[in-house]
């Protein structure tokens, strides 16, 4: 155990707490008693005994002790706008990096701009930890100024949560939260601390001792169930790997792809696994779903088998969920025991890490395979190929010379290149940033996939830049999600941050409207945000007020050198205001609530499909 | 649906109640029953939980309660081979006509009277709820002025434990 001495403290310029500190450690005994701090200067130590680099947050009345000795740390922090900003920032930086990202805000107000944050790291499963001040303890309970209940209110949108009653408690709870949060299924963790807490004198003593009776998460298969998946996935005729998040969560893509190049067995990757599996690769056939390619849809349709590794059965995934995948036996496999028969029965039900279960699986298939079994696939990939090539992905250029954004996206994910990062929001241009851009390695593609959380792009963003400084860093948002989180582009100007934004900006809330065209007999109510008609707000002039530089690019013969533009600015953040025209629609689409069987290729055009054949 | 008793061991800590209470509610599960108390090991608690369920959406909740960090284990109780009961203090109108009357009824289900006041016994009984249920009926015609019911505790027949176990040793 190390214990902090005045040595070790010297270090840091001198804060009045730690001036006390040391003065207190200084006081004749032998042998010398633990130096006494406070538990602001307990938390902050924790965090850089946990090995944090940066957090990202906002300073307000109950968390103004713990800033005192964040003022001296060698952890970075980042001063943001907006706390939603500073949680989807933290989202942002683990995703990019595999770390725990790390917020932090004051009480009240502040704590409860996170939950935005908090709850799409819940349902994507990011490990984050978010850090609140709270009213002092005697004040609790008493409607005080800026108190707000953050434990009861993120209770479930949260792995777990603490509120901190002794600062003597302050080392094993941050343990225990990054551990928490990092391990099994990721998570965010939040911590709720008093300010007397953060005030209250204390000793630091790392490492803590952490008390988790009740948290044993499953990391290794059981052998049984791993030969009767290796079984299965021999002898099926029409097997699919279905890949989710867990597969990129448990650093597990190596293996992902020998296993399947292995087994000869086609592969989806679904929003949350895009870049878990090359999409280059012959056996990649595509992000399954409502906006899925055919072939990818009609794979997980007409199998006999889906191998579902790190998914979670998803109702934008199944569709109506009665006539997904009806012939298919499913082994699903989850570190969560929760998710497995969930939403569909697991024929053979694997709970385990993803990589553990990937390399296991690969051993039983080779077993098998050694034993002379081997499944004949000829005639699956006969179909399959036939579908990618009758139904590719596409678009038809609009009608009316209006920029298509579908192009603006596959330009930039060219120019590019599968190096980059590209972070997106959530609409149309989330979709068509999943199917236009092509990703190659894992981790290059963070999107908000479960909460759909408009405003997720420039803020997680600036997170990943910050985890990959030396990676480039796009966004790729749209207007309205713009408009909700762009203040942190200030933030990105001036702690260095150089992201680039392009917003495919269609004047409309493109999604919406889209559904307004097909199910609401084009009655468009409330989705035109003037952005084309009245140029409020005109988003160079407002980026260049934010501290970025501003470029716009209205037709197709500009696109690439506004990229190319962009790509050569690397001391400011860029943002690009590509308008483009507001009728383009995602496509292949499958109606909500109606089956994968429906899905439409473009606007009233079912593919053909040979029955007998499939 | 059916009735099933979960036994439910956790630890010890506060807004722990409030977790589980709130997972139930959130995944649509109505709560029928549930007691809470100390066990012989004082950093662990016991909940018994009686909900009405099917058996899949069963196997979700126990699943999704398990998840919480605070829960050590989960143990569905057979109630054929597990002795259930709940506590009941009934206020009844029992003046001297009746007062005879109300006293053979209590010693026939074995309960007891816990307190006396001119016109009215509190008579305490323990039992089954089918039990507790078949009192009520035989007290209801003298008047019922108040009652009070505790959740059901549940503990499983024989020799076995299932507060022993590696959890539980950690806890």
């Amino acid at each position: 155990m190390t214990r902090p001495t005045p040595e070790t403290l010297a270090h840091r310029a001198p804060s009045p707490a730690m001036l006390a500190a040391a003065a207190n450690a200084a006081t004749p005994a032998a042998p010398p008693a633990p130096a006494k701090v406070s538990g602001a200067v307990s938390l902050v130590k924790s965090l850089e005994a946990l090995g944090v680099d940066v957090m990202f947050g906002i300073p307000g009345g109950t968390i103004l002790p713990a800033y005192d000795p964040i003022y001296d740390s060698s952890v970075r922090h980042i001063l943001v706008r907006h706390e939603q900003g500073a949680g989807h920032a933290a989202t942002g930086y683990a995703q990019a990096t595999g770390k725990v990202g790390v917020c932090i805000a004051t009480s009240g107000p502040g704590a409860t701009n996170l939950v935005t944050a908090i709850a799409d790291a819940y349902m994507d499963s990011v490990p984050i930890v978010a850090i609140t001040g709270q009213v002092s303890r005697p004040a609790i309970g008493t409607d005080a100024f800026q108190e707000a209940d953050i434990q009861g209110i993120t209770l479930p949108i949260t792995k777990h949560n603490y509120l901190v009653t002794t600062a003597d408690e302050i080392p094993r709870v941050l343990a225990e939260a990054f551990h928490l949060a990092s391990t099994g299924r990721p998570g965010p963790v939040l911590v709720d601390i008093p300010k007397d807490v953060q005030q209250e004198l204390t000793t630091f003593n790392w490492p803590p001792t952490m008390e988790l009776p009740g948290y044993r998460p499953t990391l290794h298969p059981h052998g049984k169930q791993i030969r009767e998946a290796a079984r299965l996935m021999t002898s099926a005729r029409r097997p699919v790997l279905y890949v989710g998040g867990g597969v990129l969560k448990a650093h597990a893509t190596d293996s992902l792809r020998k296993l399947a190049e292995l087994t000869g067995i086609p592969v989806v990757t679904t929003l949350m696994a895009r870049g878990a599996f090359p999409d280059s690769h012959p056996q990649h056939v595509g992000m399954p779903g409502m906006h899925g390619t055919v072939a990818a849809v009609y794979a997980l349709q007409k199998a006999d088998l889906l191998v579902a590794l790190g998914a979670r059965f998803d109702d934008r995934v199944t569709g109506k969920l009665d006539s997904f995948a009806p012939d298919a036996a499913i082994v699903h496999a989850d570190i969560d025991p929760a998710e497995i028969g969930k939403n569909r029965t697991a024929d053979v039900p694997i709970v385990g890490d993803a990589r553990h279960v990937i390399d296991e699986l690969i051993q039983a298939v080779s077993a098998e395979r050694a034993a002379g079994r081997t499944g004949d696939r000829t005639d699956w990939w006969a179909q399959l190929d036939d579908l990618r090539e009758r139904y590719p992905l596409g678009w038809d250029d609009p009608t009316d010379g209006t920029l298509a954004p579908q192009y603006v996206i596959k330009r930039l994910g060219e120019i590019a290149g599968p190096d980059a990062i590209y972070v997106a929001g959530v609409g149309q241009h989330q979709m068509w940033a999943s199917q236009f851009i092509s990703y190659e390695k894992p981790h290059t593609w963070l999107n908000s996939g479960g909460a759909g959380t408009m405003g997720y792009a420039v803020p997680a963003a600036m997170g990943a830049k910050v985890g990959k400084p030396d990676t480039t860093v796009w966004a790729v948002d749209g207007d309205g999600c713009f408009q909700m989180t762009n203040q942190e582009l200030a933030t990105c100007a001036l702690e260095g941050i150089p992201i680039k934004v392009a917003i495919i900006n269609n004047g409309n809330l493109g999604m919406v409207r889209q559904w307004q065209t097909l199910f609401y007999g084009e009655r468009y109510s409330n989705t035109d945000l003037g952005t084309h008609k009245h140029r409020i707000p005109d988003f160079v002039k407002l980026a260049e007020a934010l501290g970025c530089v501003g470029l716009r690019c209205e037709s197709a013969d500009d696109v690439d050198k506004t990229i190319k533009a962009a790509m050569e600015i690397n001391d400011a953040p860029v943002v690009i205001d590509f308008v483009v025209g507001k009728d383009a629609m995602v496509w292949p689409m499958v109606a909500a609530g109606t089956s994968n069987d429906e899905i439409m290729f473009a606007r009233g055009m079912r593919p053909s499909f040979d029955e007998d054949d499939l | 649906m059916t009735k099933h008793t979960l036994s439910v061991l956790v630890e010890n800590k506060p807004g722990i109640l409030a977790r589980v209470a709130g997972l139930f509610a959130r995944r649509g599960f109505n709560i029928d029953s549930l007691a809470v108390g100390e066990t012989e090991h004082p950093e662990v608690s016991r909940m018994t939980i009686v909900v009405n369920a099917e058996e899949s959406p069963l196997e979700q909740v126990t699943k999704q309660l398990n998840k919480l960090v605070h829960v050590l284990k989960i143990v569905e109780l057979d109630p054929t081979v597990a002795v259930q009961r709940e506590l009941l203090l009934v206020k009844v109108r029992a003046d001297r006509p009746v007062r005879s009357q109300v006293l053979e009824t209590v010693n026939l289900f074995r309960a007891r009277v816990v307190d006396v006041a001119p016109d009215t016994l509190t008579i305490e009984a323990t039992g089954t709820a089918d039990k507790l249920d078949a009192l009520l009926r035989d007290l209801e015609p003298y008047g019922i002025k108040e009652m009070v019911q505790s959740g059901m505790v549940a503990i499983g027949r024989g020799s076995r434990s299932i507060t022993t176990g590696p959890a539980l040793r950690a806890a």
